[in-house]
């Protein structure tokens, strides 16, 4: 579902002199339907980096990212727009709503995006926001006024509504208690149950063990300090 | 018999206004710019209605002019001296007898004919001013008939008053092409301004502007499905003369607020209660007529 | 009410060519090329004087460009808008375009009331019965969240934010399929501007819009817009999808232009 081949990533910092780094070299990596694969790597070493561009949000320099039937590097932006839509789900550590828009229409977003009638959509976000224990008294407030945890759930729930066949996660169970964290964890298995291709950054070495079928090390990509200049 | 060339204006100026005239009735409709000239009286007495005027008359014709259907009220009382003095011509209150009728603010309840002129005095030609202050954007609606803005007036006049209130200079569309400005007539005139027989032509001086509305030109006023137009009066009849159907004028009797209703057309009164009718407070004509 | 207008997705709704316009000697755009897609937001940002406006206007029909194409995805097939005579370029604009002004003052008759400040673009487009006129001014005064019971006040009386939502109903009333937005959110407070974005983003999903907005706000994009061109004296730098531009930005000048903003 979702394949690296030979993907290399620059940044070229044009206001500090035109310095060119070189943060990755050679990526590759498959994940297969039903499959959770896991990045691991030291701090730095790029796990993000891979992780956005796959979902198209940095450019990469060379190689390609195949996600279904689409190369993401080649792509025009609609194409990458209509991937984001039906096909490729991200659950990021952030979450970036318009403030105002009440929690439960943030989570129903991507349903409502994709024609699915409003009731449905908001009965599925209803669902899901019970499931991560936020309180329905919260619903119809903006997620931008909640804890970071609350946050954090809002966002995978946000993640979750739409069963997209690939899916992106970044850090789900940072910062979540136990209970919480299960649930996630839960979300994720019924994921790959139906078939979705996963992959994932867990610093929680539990839950990465609890979820994940295989790993890739993100730090066999970064290129040596030496090859910089070359 | 007078100092002045016919009609006070010279030649050159009455042919440069009967040039504006033939182009207006070419486009019915359209308001044709005329380089409007001083006259000897302020604007807002009629300048535009007299340069018309002033080009259509010939020294065989009878002229009647009337100010909001009188004739003896002070704008038409001197205009009709103007043209007596200046040009001439025989002047008439009868409105069958006239062959050109200078008119303010109304339409004579008489049917005009295929003889005669009604030249309509206008102090503000371009309908859409209500809503568009803008000339430049005014004459683009009316080259690409874009007049929807004109219904956005009738729809502020329901939307406050529960009805269409414009009650006077209600706006008209001609011959399917051209929205106008009939002058300030009472509504109640408007369906007269339609396939007359009569050549009716309007003259805005300080604006600067002559059109027309030729014989047996079709002519609709604007209104929505659901509020058609309505040509409205007094539900009254002339205390005088005893009419329904003319449009009458309220005139306050007393500081106790009594009041009669008399027809606006004084001609038509007149007529009426020679031939005999007599309405609520009138009195014999014949009567009036020996004192 | 809404009608979603049968478009062929392999069609681009807008596309523009080589599109240029100088003010005697100065730039005001350059050989601007883009296709913008049904249903897409395309943001445009650059600071004062990068020729946004210009284009915008140029797009609009506001300004004669002084070469280039702007095709449109008319209900007959494309059409160059530049080639069409004015008054059926002024159909469009009043049926299938619709254009939402930064100064409310600019889009709005203040003279009238709001519901005939909804029900003018109905009325212009043929719309002669006054009780469906009235109904629809009713039902979008309701979608942009102004109360019914102003309907017959006159938008002087209302506030900033109210006032840009009665120019968004007064443009959409009659579906169009493209709107143009100068700076729709300048000059309003940052929760009246939450609230407008949100409704605007509502309304272009039920609707299917296609929207081209123009804006200094990064925020502004970041949250309405699909993709994204930046530009610079005139020319365009830098265009992709909005979040990959603001995250990874390739030009020297957009990446001053991300760094220099506060974290949006």
């Amino acid at each position: 579902m979702i394949r690296v081949s030979n993907l290399s990533k620059n940044f070229t910092l044009h206001n500090q002199g035109g310095t060119v780094l070189p943060v990755m070299r050679g990526a590759d990596l498959t994940v297969m339907p039903g499959e959770c694969v896991g990045l691991i790597g030291a701090s730095g070493a790029g796990k993000s980096t891979l992780m956005r561009m796959i979902w198209g949000n940095y450019l990469a320099a060379s190689g390609s990212i195949m996600v279904g039937d689409l190369d993401v590097v080649q792509a025009e932006p609609r194409q990458i727009i209509a991937l984001r839509r039906a096909t490729l789900g991200y659950v990021s550590q952030f979450l970036r709503v318009v403030p105002r828009v009440p929690t439960l229409d943030v989570v129903a977003e991507p349903l409502l995006v994709l024609g699915t009638p409003q009731d449905q959509a908001r009965a599925r976000a209803a669902d899901l926001l019970s499931r991560l224990n936020i309180p329905e008294r919260l619903w119809s407030l903006s997620p931008t006024t909640f804890s970071g945890g609350e946050q954090q759930r809002v966002n995978i729930a946000r993640g979750f509504a739409h069963p997209y066949p690939a899916l992106l996660l970044d850090e789900p169970t940072a910062s979540l208690d136990a209970a919480n964290r299960a649930v996630v964890l839960s979300l994720i298995q019924e994921a790959k149950a139906r078939g979705a291709a996963i992959l994932g950054i867990f610093h929680d070495e539990a839950a990465r063990a609890q979820v994940c079928d295989r790993f890739v090390d993100v730090g066999s990509f970064t290129p040596k300090p030496q090859g910089a200049a070359a | 018999m007078t100092d002045y060339n016919f009609a006070y204006l010279d030649e050159q100026t009455k042919r440069m206004i009967r040039r504006a005239i033939l182009k207006g009735v070419a486009v019915p409709g359209y308001q044709v710019p005329f380089a409007s000239r001083e006259m000897p009286m302020p604007y807002g007495w009629g300048t535009g209605g007299v340069q018309v005027t002033a080009a259509c008359l010939t020294p065989e014709d009878r002229l009647k002019v009337i100010d909001q259907g009188a004739d003896d009220t002070t704008n038409a009382v001197s205009i009709r001296k103007f043209f007596q003095r200046t040009a001439g011509v025989a002047t008439t209150e009868a409105t069958a007898e006239a062959t050109l009728i200078q008119t303010r603010h109304r339409i004579p309840e008489q049917p005009l004919t295929q003889d005669q002129i009604l030249v309509y005095q206008v102090p503000i030609p371009e309908p859409l001013r209500f809503l568009e202050p803008r000339e430049t954007e005014t004459r683009k609606m009316h080259e690409l008939e874009e007049y929807g803005l004109m219904h956005v007036k009738l729809y502020e006049d329901i939307a406050r008053h529960g009805h269409i209130a414009t009650a006077y200079a209600y706006p008209v569309k001609v011959e399917g092409r051209y929205v106008m400005d009939p002058s300030p007539i009472p509504k109640f005139d408007n369906p007269k301004l339609s396939d007359s027989p009569a050549l009716q032509l309007f003259g805005a001086g300080r604006e600067q502007r002559i059109y027309a509305v030729p014989p047996y030109t079709h002519v609709v006023s604007l209104d929505f499905e659901d509020h058609p137009f309505e040509a409205s009066k007094a539900p009254h009849d002339c205390d005088l003369c005893g009419a329904s159907d003319s449009y009458l004028d309220e005139v306050i009797t007393d500081d106790r607020g009594s009041r009669m209703y008399v027809c606006s057309d004084t001609d038509h009164c007149r007529s009426r209660r020679a031939a005999g009718f007599i309405g609520r407070l009138g009195t014999p004509f014949a009567t009036e007529a020996a004192e | 009410m809404t009608l979603m207008q049968p478009v062929a997705l392999d069609t681009p709704l807008l596309a523009v060519r080589g599109l240029t316009k100088r003010y005697g000697p100065r730039i005001g755009c350059a050989d601007i090329s883009f296709d913008l897609w049904p249903g897409e937001v395309l943001g445009i940002v650059g600071e004062s004087g990068s020729g946004k406006s210009t284009l915008l206007s140029c797009l609009a029909g506001h300004l004669r460009p002084d070469e280039g194409e702007v095709i449109f995805a008319t209900e007959d097939g494309p059409r160059d808008v530049l080639q069409m005579a004015e008054a059926e370029r002024r159909r469009l604009a009043r049926s299938d375009w619709a254009f939402v002004h930064q100064n409310p003052r600019d889009g709005l008759r203040m003279g009238v009331t709001a519901g005939g400040n909804v029900g003018e673009r109905l009325m212009a487009v043929g719309a002669r019965h006054y009780g469906d006129i009235r109904a629809r001014a009713t039902d979008w005064l309701g979608r942009v969240e102004i109360a019914v019971e102003r309907i017959d006040d006159r938008p002087s009386a209302f506030s900033g934010g109210m006032q840009q939502r009665l120019q968004i109903a007064r443009n959409l009333v009659t579906g169009p399929r493209l709107v143009f937005m100068d700076e729709p959110t300048g000059g309003l407070d940052v929760s009246v501007q939450a609230r407008l974005l949100d409704l605007l983003r509502g309304l272009v999903r039920e609707m299917g819009l296609s929207a081209i907005i123009v804006t200094h706000d990064l925020a502004v994009v970041r949250l309405l817009a699909d993709r994204l061109m930046v530009m610079k004296s005139g020319r365009v730098v830098e265009q992709g999808l909005t979040d990959q531009v603001l995250d990874d930005p390739q030009h020297a000048y957009t990446q001053l232009l991300v760094s220099s903003v506060l974290q949006v």
